[in-house]
């Protein structure tokens, strides 16, 4: 068993006043599974990794891989892998010679350590570039080379520190699928840092929202995206509208929600509770916002933006802006400045957040 | 002990403070540390407070009268304000002319600079005092040119005149290489957009290009001025009755075996040596608008036309004269008796590996040891300050620190009171010269793998460390290897200066275990100025084959 359990950890910087990195973390990671940190630079989310990999010592609380206590346990004798995000290949070595490296720490006969390292460089497809030098393998080779020397000595967990930050946007994607694709046959227990909310959602079981040091949201990708703990993942996870209302009516199943004169809501009530009058804010995705001649909604166009597959449009609605996406401008024809759409909205997707949220909300209970 | 019981008041009990982790987690590495702040303790800092002492106590415990009765002697103020001025009128002549070549080089169309910069270097790889005996071969009595060509009788060339002239050229490649680094690391595109402006190109010099490298040239000026301070072949061989502290303080210990006259001499050198390199340090440093990286920019030639020509002519005037020096001590090592008898011989060859061949041996075998042991510590100790933070680390921060800004001299007077008696009774072993030899250039490989490591992603030792391995073997399999240039450069600047080195060792010396370039002293003294000639020349020889040897070594292991 390699689960993996944060417990009241807190991490904070000597000497700078009030640097408290990270505050309080609970978190547990199940077996096997792949769980994301994601947030802003600054937000505690590489401490939190670095201190599971034992760069850092936290000032406050334990870490458990697999119910030992790995509090104090020194880097070396952890048994924890790790991508870096520079990849950290050793420069002066050749690929087989890094794969080798840790393989050659451990107590394994010759045989069996070769065989491991000529195994692992076949499942990477490294086979035939074995004795070059690092620095003259592609970003995507080097980027195996790293997860090939990682996972050789068969650690309890796997650690990756924003391993696709240094790549082009095209190879990103299908580095993410590949990464993906091992850690899920090999079954490691994996924890990933990222500040790319799309990365996040494609790779993990979970992912977990930080901000300054605490955790905002820790959830699957989908309830992350579609139903946000509060405004910040709500923003943070991709665009949002965040339109303020007020609750017209509650009744058993559904609540309706007053967002200006022309545009209402009636959605599915959930177990949270609303009263009539009560000051809420909505958000709703821009995809599912569209053009619609017969909508209820007017909105004035502020700002054009062509992107291709679609055009970007800002609009205000009574004072409040909405930002939406029309896929279908060929037929409608691309709106201008000042010009007046009617829209309409899709309200099964739009998720209600209280006016004004606690520094709890949205916290793993 | 009283640390670890302090009780932590979140009510932690396994967690240990941050550096004690340290401590436990790698015992090997920190024993390392242990081992090597004090040996940099003993053999930096102790034998620099005992001439301290020595100056202020004697042997009837401290006594001012004594004290105040030696600093009233006029020869301490004298000898003091000598060396200030030498100091300092070398330092600027040396700045200007390092400056002159390195602009030249860098910036103008000046041909041959590969010339230029060879013969400039020349200095640099040999003993201080090769350009001295030139000097007296040339200018002296019997000098080749005084009497010889221009059939002056009685010259002199013993005084302060002489050694100005030494010292600039001898120290000029230091400001060399010190600015040109900068030159050289200055974008052009900056004086590009200074012309693209409008401003001529006097304008673009005197705005642009001389702001930007004041540092260096500051850096360049305060550097010269502390080996100016610390030479004592120079002053020793041509100084006449113009004494030095270095000079004085050795013939007070030496001559009239006055010890505390010699500490004092000593420490009084501490003063000045140590306000320039702490002005350098702490001041200089600091103002630098470019970082020296040695990985010259994309430099576009700007200056070319009628101002390059006396630019030249002043190079070359430069050049010529270390030129000149260099080939009158090749020539005079195959005369019979220079000035008097000019006929051609090899008897001062046969003569240096006959009799001389034991001092040969000896200074090999010496700057042999000390020069892995320099270089591999220095890049340990860079690894150790850089990298890990252990409880007293800046004892072995400052005691490298102090080792290397104090003058040769005082290391020299603090080894021979310090080591004299058990349980340290080192004095004429081959060990007390090797360790003054490995303490006074540690800091060049400290300084050059600091710059290094700062370089290196300490990503790859993490890497090395999470995939199981401990701190000592990521030191030796991963660091150590990515360390390669900087341990080079260390051991390059190692081996020059333990086989060229004299104010520390001279001291140090005994029968059983003496060295080339205190022979070459003993010998120019007693006026065998072909011998002394012939182990220049050698001395020069082996120095430039080593390093051209390193320099294959290093050429070969880094391709791959």
């Amino acid at each position: 068993m390699s689960k993996v359990i944060f417990s009241n950890i807190t991490k904070r910087y000597p000497g700078v006043a009030g640097a408290t990195a990270v505050d309080r973390l609970n978190l547990t990671i199940e077996e096997g599974t792949l769980v994301t940190l994601l947030g802003p630079s600054g937000c505690g989310k590489t401490t939190t990794l670095r201190m599971l990999a034992g760069f850092e010592t936290p000032t406050d609380g334990t870490i458990t891989i697999g119910g030992r206590d790995v509090t104090n346990v020194p880097v070396n004798a952890r048994n924890v892998g790790m991508v870096f995000q520079s990849y950290a290949l050793f420069p002066h070595m050749t690929v087989r010679e890094n794969v080798e490296y840790g393989v050659r720490l451990l107590p394994l006969a010759k045989g069996e350590m070769k065989d491991r390292v000529d195994s692992i460089l076949e499942t990477m497809a490294l086979a035939q570039y074995a004795d070059r030098a690092p620095a003259r393998l592609s970003g995507g080779q080097q980027q195996r080379v790293a997860l090939a020397r990682a996972v050789v000595t068969q650690p309890k967990v796997l650690l990756f520190d924003e391993p696709l930050s240094n790549l082009d946007a095209q190879l990103r994607e299908r580095m993410r699928d590949e990464l993906r694709a091992i850690q899920l046959r090999l079954g490691i227990t994996s924890l990933y840092v990222t500040h790319d909310q799309s990365e996040a959602m494609a790779i993990s079981d979970r992912v977990v929202v930080m901000r300054g040091g605490v955790i905002e949201q820790d959830d699957t990708p989908l309830n992350v995206y579609s139903r946000p703990g509060t405004g910040f993942v709500a923003e943070f996870m991709g665009k949002a509208n965040i339109l303020r209302g007020t609750v017209e009516t509650v009744d058993e199943t559904t609540v309706r929600v007053r967002i200006s004169t022309t545009v209402a809501f009636t959605l599915a009530r959930g177990p949270r509770a609303f009263r009539p009058g009560e000051a809420v804010r909505c958000v709703v995705r821009p995809e599912h916002i569209r053009v619609d001649p017969d909508g209820a909604m007017e909105a004035k166009v502020r700002r054009v933006v062509f992107q291709g597959a679609h055009v970007e449009y800002l609009t205000e609605i009574e004072g409040q802006e909405c930002v939406f996406l029309d896929s279908d401008y060929y037929r409608t024809g691309v709106a201008e400045v000042g010009q007046t759409l009617r829209l309409s909205i899709d309200s099964r997707p739009v998720w209600i957040l209280p006016e004004t949220e606690t520094a709890s909300m949205g916290k793993a209970a | 002990m009283t640390l670890a019981s302090q009780a932590t008041p979140s009510g932690r009990t396994a967690a240990a403070p941050a550096f004690l982790r340290n401590i436990v987690v790698d015992p090997w590495l920190f024993g390392i540390f242990a081992v090597t702040t004090l040996s940099v303790l003993v053999f930096a800092a102790l034998p620099i407070f005992t001439v301290l002492k020595q100056a202020v106590v004697t042997e009837h415990g401290f006594d001012i009268a004594v004290l105040i009765s030696t600093l009233s002697q006029s020869f301490v103020w004298e000898s003091l304000a000598n060396t200030l001025l030498l100091g300092a009128t070398s330092a600027l002549i040396a700045t200007a002319a390092g400056f002159l070549l390195a602009f030249s080089a860098t910036r103008t169309t000046m041909p041959g600079k590969i010339f230029v910069h060879g013969v400039a270097l020349l200095p640099i790889i040999s003993p201080p005092f090769v350009m001295a005996l030139a000097v007296v071969i040339l200018f002296g009595r019997s000098g080749l040119i005084t009497r010889e060509l221009l059939g002056i009788r009685n010259a002199n060339v013993y005084g302060f005149h002489s050694l100005v002239l030494i010292q600039s050229l001898a120290f000029t490649p230091i400001a060399y290489l010190n600015i040109r680094g900068m030159l050289q690391s200055i974008d052009s595109a900056l004086e590009d957009a200074s012309a693209s402006l409008g401003a001529s190109r006097w304008t673009t010099f005197s705005r642009v290009t001389l702001p930007l490298v004041t540092p260096a040239i500051l850096s360049s000026t305060l550097l010269v001025f502390v080996k100016s301070v610390e030479d004592f072949g120079n002053p020793m061989l041509i100084g006449g009755n113009f004494n030095t502290l270095a000079v004085e303080a050795y013939s007070q210990m030496v001559g009239y075996f006055n010890l505390q006259a010699g500490a004092l001499l000593a420490s009084l050198m501490l003063v000045p040596s140590m306000t320039a390199f702490l002005i350098h340090r702490y001041w200089v440093s600091k103002r630098s608008y470019v970082t020296v990286t040695g990985k010259p920019s994309a430099q576009t030639i700007r200056i070319s036309g009628a101002v390059v020509v006396p630019l030249t002519i002043a190079c070359y005037a430069i050049v010529l004269a270390i030129l000149l020096f260099y080939l009158t001590v090749i020539y005079v090592s195959f005369t019979r008796l220079p000035g008097v008898d000019n006929t051609l011989t090899t008897a001062h060859y046969v003569t240096v590996f006959t009799a001389g061949f034991h001092t040969l041996s000896n200074s090999l075998l010496l700057a042999g040891i000390a020069t892995p042991v320099t270089a591999i510590a220095g890049m340990l100790i860079a690894y150790l300050l850089i990298r890990k933070a252990f409880p007293g680390s800046f004892l072995l921060r400052w005691g490298t620190l102090l080792s290397f800004a104090a003058p040769g001299t005082i290391l020299g007077i603090g080894y021979v009171s310090t080591f004299n008696a058990p349980p340290l009774l080192l004095t004429g072993t081959a060990f007390i010269v090797i360790a003054a030899m490995v303490v006074k250039n540690l800091q060049v490989g400290i300084e050059a793998g600091s710059n290094q490591l700062r370089q290196i992603d300490k990503s790859i030792e993490e890497a090395s460390t999470i995939l199981g391995a401990s701190n000592t073997r990521t030191f030796f399999q991963i660091t150590l290897p990515l360390l390669k240039p900087a341990l080079f450069t260390s051991l390059s600047y190692a081996f020059t200066r333990s086989l060229t080195t004299l104010s520390a060792v001279i001291f140090l010396v005994s029968a059983n275990w003496t060295l080339i370039t205190v022979t070459i002293l003993s010998q120019v003294e007693t006026l065998k100025l072909g011998v002394a000639a012939a182990y220049c020349s050698i001395l020069v020889f082996v120095v430039l084959a080593i390093l051209a040897l390193m320099q294959l070594v290093l050429n070969s292991t880094s391709k791959r």
